[in-house]
């Protein structure tokens, strides 16, 4: 008899695509950006890696980044413009 | 908020994008920051909560960790017999417990007394939103004095929750824990640092993190962070340190009164409006006072 465990695999979006979720698109000015880390430390889905690049699949859209930027370099922008 | 991202030599996350946890999420913060400080070798044993729900959707996960989930009450139970286990084998895993406070500070409390009295080798983590808010918020044992939640409610006989806090970090340091920490999400480095502090010491370790919640706590997701900073330095809540039960590092600020904290949240809506309740707001700034005043927090300023 072959016993099948309740064992969860890890994946990349366990819950799909949540960057659908998403009513606002923060977007990245890398012109003015002064790389202090502070988006890539406070994103609570990890969707910010060390070049400060957003992951468009998994970002909620929360607005965390754009609150914590000293520098004001993230604007958030409406998904239908 | 100092440090470059290249100091902190992280490249690798261990909790993956793509959860289900609400936009602007505190615990889903707090769980990053948790598995990016512990790294790789690591073994994480959580109860029922938020945490176990939106990370763990059968049959997927978001941790790249191994990671068990038994019952609400018993997670330090679980993490005693893995620690157990490992010894026996010789084996070098980390055992990192991350509970959400009604597992901490109600109904895991037993187990937890067992696991600090037999001294297991395990960093205990509560990641404390003050209410069960995976269930629809009902009040907890870290419930604030006067938040009002479904099982507290205001209303014209009742002011929310009428007990203060439960001070679980002050009760495992008297089981003689040698390292007891509070830490908020709002102070990232702090967090980590106390995270590989404990993991780095022997014998039964608990960090309680700050995490606000946006939708228990009733807030715009973005200001997650502003509400942590807010409760920081409003002094209802305290980042310290406790080594051997004596309080080594508490983190100091500039006290603000706490009328910003308690305006931005709807649970605590109650007190200002039809009209501001002078009593109680008086009464949650002598919660914040005798913090104030207990651990020394004030910036003293000079004359």
């Amino acid at each position: 008899m072959k016993v099948k465990l309740a064992i969860s695999k890890p994946t990349v979006g366990a819950s799909g695509k949540t960057g659908s979720w998403r009513t606002f698109r923060p977007v990245v000015s890398h012109e003015t950006c002064t790389k202090c880390g502070n988006c890539y430390r406070f994103c609570p889905d990890a969707a910010i890696d060390t070049e400060f690049n957003i992951d468009y699949d998994f970002c909620k859209g929360c607005g965390i980044c754009v609150e914590v930027c000293p520098k004001s370099c993230i604007k958030l922008i409406r998904e239908d413009e | 908020m100092t440090g470059n991202t290249e100091k902190e030599n992280v490249s690798v996350d261990y909790f993956e994008s793509g959860h289900r946890a609400c936009g602007g999420c505190g615990p889903a913060l707090a769980g990053k920051l948790i598995a990016r400080a512990a790294g790789p070798n690591t073994i994480i044993v959580a109860s029922t909560g938020c945490m176990e729900v939106f990370s763990t959707p059968y049959p997927e996960t978001a941790w790249k960790t191994p990671w068990i989930h038994s019952l609400f009450q018993n997670a330090a139970a679980v993490a005693s017999g893995v620690e157990a286990s490992l010894k026996r084998q010789g084996r070098d895993e980390k055992v990192i417990v991350i509970a959400g406070d009604g597992a901490t500070f109600d109904i895991g409390m037993l187990c937890i007394s067992g696991m600090f009295e037999r001294g297991h080798d395990v960093t205990y983590i509560c990641y404390d939103n003050e209410a069960y808010m995976n269930t629809g918020i009902q009040r907890s044992g870290a419930t604030p004095f006067d938040a009002s939640t479904t099982t507290s409610p205001a209303g014209k006989l009742s002011n929310g929750n009428s007990r203060p806090k439960k001070d679980i970090p002050a009760i495992l340091a008297a089981h003689g824990s040698p390292y007891v920490a509070t830490t908020s999400i709002a102070t990232p480095k702090d967090l980590m640092d106390k995270v590989k502090r404990a993991l780095s010491i022997k014998g039964p370790c608990y960090i309680q993190v700050h995490a606000p919640c946006c939708t228990g706590w009733g807030f715009d997701g973005c200001k997650t962070m502003e509400l942590g900073r807010l409760a920081l330095n409003s002094g209802l809540w305290v980042n310290y340190e406790m080594v051997n039960g004596v309080v080594e590092k508490v983190k100091k600020v500039k006290r603000i009164p706490v009328d910003d904290y308690l305006k931005a949240q709807k649970r605590f809506r109650h007190l200002y409006r039809p009209q501001e309740n002078k009593d109680e707001i008086a009464k949650i700034q002598a919660i914040a006072d005798s913090n104030a005043q207990k651990y020394g927090i004030d910036i003293p300023v000079k004359k």
